[in-house]
């Protein structure tokens, strides 16, 4: 049985279509998911994201105890901003990738994957024991709305007094919208400028219901799962479970950026990270685009379009609403020649064409 | 709900089948139900027009944004229509599955495998959902 959020009654009013997800009980759509994600590409959309966990870590030596469970350092953070980073197992293996928000000096808000954040508090409460820092898993008392789409600051600056425009990307503070007190963060999962809410469950509702009906003079619409993972993939983030594994390394993902090595002290990973961070991976994360109109998806074969030789793997696939034509991104061998490839979509070869990732990019 | 016209009959793969009763030539398309749960569809792959199909078999594909699904024959017999629309337009088998949203035709050779009635449909669907 799938747990609902704080906002189910919403959605079921909304006529959503919903659907269990890591658990739990999501909208995957109200009406057309490419109107879902058409309106946040040229308007603004609505999201419940309240299925990701939020995990706080305070006290004195907070940041060392981040520093030393995950791959990024979190010291150098300036209180009120916000960043990207992952949490590896001692052999390197990703084990969720997270935002990390330092809200003051001793207080870290860790952000997790719905599917992940039960095994991320365990691993952090057990890495920070060391240190004098408190491990908290507060998921439950946190909604989490976004407002995601160009007219994101409009619809939410009628609700709040908040310095929106000072807010930069990947920063967070706290406000007060509609009367709420939540935390503001301008960040996102689409491509496009946005904000997300965490408001506690009790007043999801009424947030949301706000949120709703500032945006309407703007075209802000409610959006499902659906949309957020074909946003997601325009604009090339990864989704722990597809691009993201427990066999793959932050580099083997080509994000080798987020481990830092050079912070002080040691961290849990390291040991297996530093060897490899100069090595070539065998396979790279590429952007495809078909040439046909049938879409590569999750765990279909690349092929060599000649003789259809395996050459990778297909890690999410869609129609893009944005090109006109079905992308996806795969690990694909690196000496495999770009411009002959193809997907084996159901048996037959599918030619695809290697593009530059993202596959979108908003106007700035 | 799902609406599901009286007059047709179905499939358990929730194809809707026309025209049966003439004994000729039938006309297929998916259901309501199935184009709401597919969501929004992006492609559709008909038989190919004069293929001689077996009832049950698989004879093209609907793309939707989540997920593909096969199209089966319903009943046996020639493909002597495929509607050149629904591929140039995919979205019309959420806007109008019964009507112009239909996606093949076929002479009947044979009996058909065993076809719903309206009311057996709507039962099995209510189960479903």
């Amino acid at each position: 049985m799938s747990r609902p959020t704080p906002l189910r009654e919403v959605h079921e009013s909304l006529g959503a279509t919903l659907t269990d997800f890591a658990g739990w009980l999501m909208p995957l759509r109200y009406g057309s998911e490419s109107a879902e994600h058409n309106a946040v590409r040229g308007a603004a959309g609505l999201f419940d994201l309240s299925h990701m966990g939020e995990i706080f870590v305070t006290g004195p030596a907070a940041a060392d105890a981040l520093d030393h469970a995950l791959v990024g350092h979190l010291g150098a953070l300036a209180p009120g901003r916000a960043r990207y980073t992952m949490i590896c197992a001692e052999d390197g293996g990703v084990l969720d990738d997270l935002i990390v928000y330092r809200l003051a000096e001793e207080t870290f808000m860790v952000v997790a994957n719905a599917s992940n954040y039960p095994l991320v508090a365990r691993e952090l409460t057990q890495r920070a024991e060391p240190y004098d820092a408190v491990v908290e898993d507060r998921s439950d008392a946190y909604a989490l709305i976004a407002v995601q789409g160009p007219r994101a600051q409009d619809i939410l600056s009628g609700l709040t007094g908040a310095d929106l425009p000072g807010l930069k990307y990947y920063a967070g503070l706290p406000g007060v919208v509609d009367g709420h007190e939540v935390l503001i963060a301008r960040t996102g999962y689409t491509g496009e400028d946005g904000f997300e809410l965490f408001v506690p469950a009790a007043e999801a509702v009424a947030l949301w219901r706000a949120l709703s009906e500032a945006g309407e003079p703007y075209g802000l619409r409610p959006a499902g799962l659906s949309a957020r993972d074909t946003l997601r993939l325009e604009a090339g983030m990864p989704l722990y479970g597809n691009e993201l594994t427990r066999e793959l390394t932050p580099f083997d993902a080509g994000l080798g950026r987020v481990v830092k090595f050079d912070k002080p002290g040691d961290f849990v990973g390291r040991a297996a990270l530093e060897p490899v961070r100069d090595v070539a991976p065998k396979r790279r994360l590429t952007g495809l685009a078909a040439t046909g109109r049938r879409v590569p998806r999750h765990g279909y074969p690349v092929v060599l379009r000649e003789d259809g030789t395996v050459v990778g793997e297909v890690t999410s696939g869609a129609p893009s609403q944005s090109l006109g034509r079905p992308i996806a991104m795969a690990y694909v061998d690196t000496t495999a020649p770009v411009d002959g490839l193809a997907v084996d979509i159901r048996g037959a070869r599918e030619a695809v064409e290697v593009v530059e990732l993202p596959f979108y990019r908003r106007n700035k | 709900m799902s609406d599901i016209p009286e007059e047709l009959q179905y499939t358990k793969e929730h194809e809707w089948v026309a025209g049966l009763d003439d004994g000729t030539t039938v006309t297929v398309g998916i259901t309501n139900y199935a184009a709401e749960a597919l969501g929004d569809v992006v492609f559709v792959q008909p038989p190919d027009l004069g293929a001689v199909v077996t009832a049950g078999d698989s004879v093209g594909e609907v793309e939707s944004t989540k997920s593909v699904s096969d199209i089966y024959a319903p009943v046996g017999g020639e493909v002597v229509a495929v509607n050149q629309a629904v591929v140039d337009d995919p979205s019309l088998l959420n806007s109008d599955p019964y009507g112009d949203g239909w996606i093949f035709q076929v002479r009947v050779d044979g009996d058909p495998a065993d076809l719903l009635s309206a009311e057996e449909y709507t039962a099995l669907t209510s189960g479903e959902s």
